[in-house]
């Protein structure tokens, strides 16, 4: 089963906005309408990923410029959905990527708030957390991701992640030679908070601008912390109670 | 093409996608996921009462706590089943078990405490088996603890800015809310002679949660303004009323029942409040980009 890690990387610099993506990807996996909603924001009519929107065009126009750039799951070497992940819906795959098993998912809901890139969502007349599956059933069957595979520029491209990473410095590089200084790849760093993202992007500008987060941490970092906290005030409720009753007769 | 558009912007200027938010701010609904914060913690420091009781011989105040920890814990399962995507498979809850989940370690706590809880009561109610009942007292105390206060790692294990920067208060808050709910609900439910380890609980707890939650508020910065602004404020400013002046009350509700019933409501409704409340102030630190981004940017050069 040992296979290798598979990723995307996504290069926003030669993006076109088509949005071939976002529809290729609702064909192959069957994702449901999440309603047609002008959001007078540029030209994006998704506005965010979510239980329904697995891949996500976001358009920003600046003063002689027009940013897109195509948002995904990020597919997270520590993820933070899987982590907190009660039933085991989520699993890890033997391409290293982070998938939901929908038959066991219960729709409990902690997955959401712990994704630091606000990526998953649960589809509300579903119950259920839905997000990208790197479409596993095609790499299963030895193709690549539907939204890859529609990509008309090359934006999107799939691969072996050591290979994508070698590719996405070349071209960083190449790009800063050009004199497009801006140029800077985003989750790519095995030593981020995240512990390195399985799709990593090419960004023309701060994170934030795109709606993503700068320099997001995998909440379960300080889960023994967190753990500790807890105990501590455990006892000391304990050590309260029994304070209550020393010294009363009953 | 030379451009270096970005730095024209000066350093200190937030920036957001159309100011929409980055995380999802949590799902979880009203009143489920408060209420059951609610339940569940009055039921765990409840079943801490009741095996101090037992070690202690307050045999009236005992069967009391035994009682509240059971409908708490009863009640607050039924709110968490009802909450699920998929009520139906509740059951999943205990496929695995996962220390990295908060929640599957929660749920087996759940599972264990719904289980003794019901036995002590079942026992004390017909009489049966009473060593076990007794035994299951005395048990349900360890999960108990861990009830009161294994909600606060649940909030603290996310994104969620206001929740996940408050992992040290967060678990003294809530044990502290926990130990004033189940004073004020067991002295509510036992004869005032006999109930002044439940009025010094509801102290204790009172104090407890107040301290915590300004602590917190005070140490987050940034990140704790959700707790001050808006909706979330104005319920945490009502549970520190309600919570202190309901404290103050059970220090003197030993000499009569109105007083009794006034402290042991007003705590209750602080208690609530605090619940609601931070839910809330998480919703909203979730929603606004800022507090998502200005924490996790370098600091600027020197």
């Amino acid at each position: 089963m040992a296979e290798q890690r598979m990723g995307f990387f996504t290069d926003t610099t030669v993006c076109i906005g088509c949005k071939a993506c976002e529809v290729a990807c609702k064909e192959w996996n069957d994702v449901p309408d999440d309603g047609f909603v002008f959001r007078a924001t540029s030209y994006d009519n998704t506005g965010a990923l979510g239980a329904s929107t697995w891949r996500h065009v976001a358009f920003v126009e600046q003063d002689g410029r027009w940013l897109m750039m195509s948002d995904v799951c990020k597919h997270c070497t520590h993820a933070a959905c899987l982590d907190v992940c009660p039933t085991g819906a989520l699993f890890r795959t033997e391409f290293d990527t982070v998938v939901v098993q929908s038959d066991v998912c219960n729709g409990c809901g902690y997955c959401v708030p712990a994704c630091p890139y606000g990526v998953i969502d649960r589809r509300e007349d579903d119950g259920r957390a839905w997000k990208c599956t790197l479409c596993y059933d095609r790499l299963r069957g030895g193709m690549e991701p539907a939204c890859a595979k529609a990509c008309p520029t090359k934006s999107i491209q799939f691969g072996p992640l050591d290979e994508l990473r070698e590719r996405a410095r070349d071209r960083v590089e190449r790009l800063h030679a050009e004199g497009v200084t801006e140029a800077r790849l985003y989750g790519e760093d095995p030593d981020n908070g995240v512990g390195g993202t399985g799709a990593f992007f090419l960004l023309l500008d701060e994170p934030e601008t795109y709606g993503l987060p700068p320099d997001p941490v995998v909440t379960t970092r300080d889960l023994p912390a967190m753990w500790r906290w807890a105990g501590g005030a455990a006892l000391a409720l304990a050590a309260g109670v029994a304070v209550c009753f020393a010294g009363r007769k009953p | 093409m030379p451009r270096r558009r970005h730095e024209m912007v000066p350093d200190a200027e937030f920036r957001s996608y159309y100011g929409q938010p980055i995380l999802k701010p949590p799902i979880w609904h009203e009143p489920h996921m408060p209420a059951y914060l609610y339940l569940g913690g009055m039921s765990g420091a409840a079943s801490a009462m009741a095996a101090a009781a037992r070690l202690a011989g307050h045999e009236r105040l005992e069967l009391a706590a035994r009682t509240a920890a059971f409908a708490g814990g009863t009640v607050g399962a039924a709110f968490l089943v009802a909450e699920l995507g998929r009520p139906m498979r509740f059951l999943n809850m205990m496929r695995v078990f996962k220390p990295t989940s908060p929640m599957s370690v929660g749920s087996w706590t759940l599972a264990a405490q719904g289980g003794l809880t019901s036995v002590a009561v079942g026992s004390a109610v017909t009489g049966v088996l009473p060593r076990v009942g007794d035994a299951a007292t005395l048990a349900s105390g360890l999960t108990g603890v861990a009830m009161a206060t294994y909600t606060a790692v649940l909030l603290a294990d996310t994104a969620v800015p206001a929740w996940h920067e408050a992992l040290r208060e967060l678990p003294f808050l809530f044990a502290g809310s926990a130990l004033a709910s189940a004073g004020a609900a067991v002295m509510l439910t036992t004869p005032r002679a006999q109930a002044g380890p439940a009025r010094a609980a509801a102290v204790a707890g009172a104090v407890t949660e107040v301290v915590a939650g300004g602590l917190m508020e005070r140490r987050l910065g940034l990140v704790g303004e959700p707790y001050r602004t808006g909706r979330a404020g104005r319920l945490m400013r009502a549970s520190r009323a309600l919570t202190l002046g309901g404290g103050l009350l059970a220090t003197v509700a030993g000499r009569s029942r109105t007083l009794t019933a006034l402290s042991g409501i007003a705590i209750t409704a602080g208690a609530l409040c605090t619940r609601f409340g931070v839910l809330e102030a998480g919703r909203a630190s979730a929603k606004d980009p800022k507090y998502t981004v200005l924490p996790q940017r370098p600091p600027p050069p020197a």
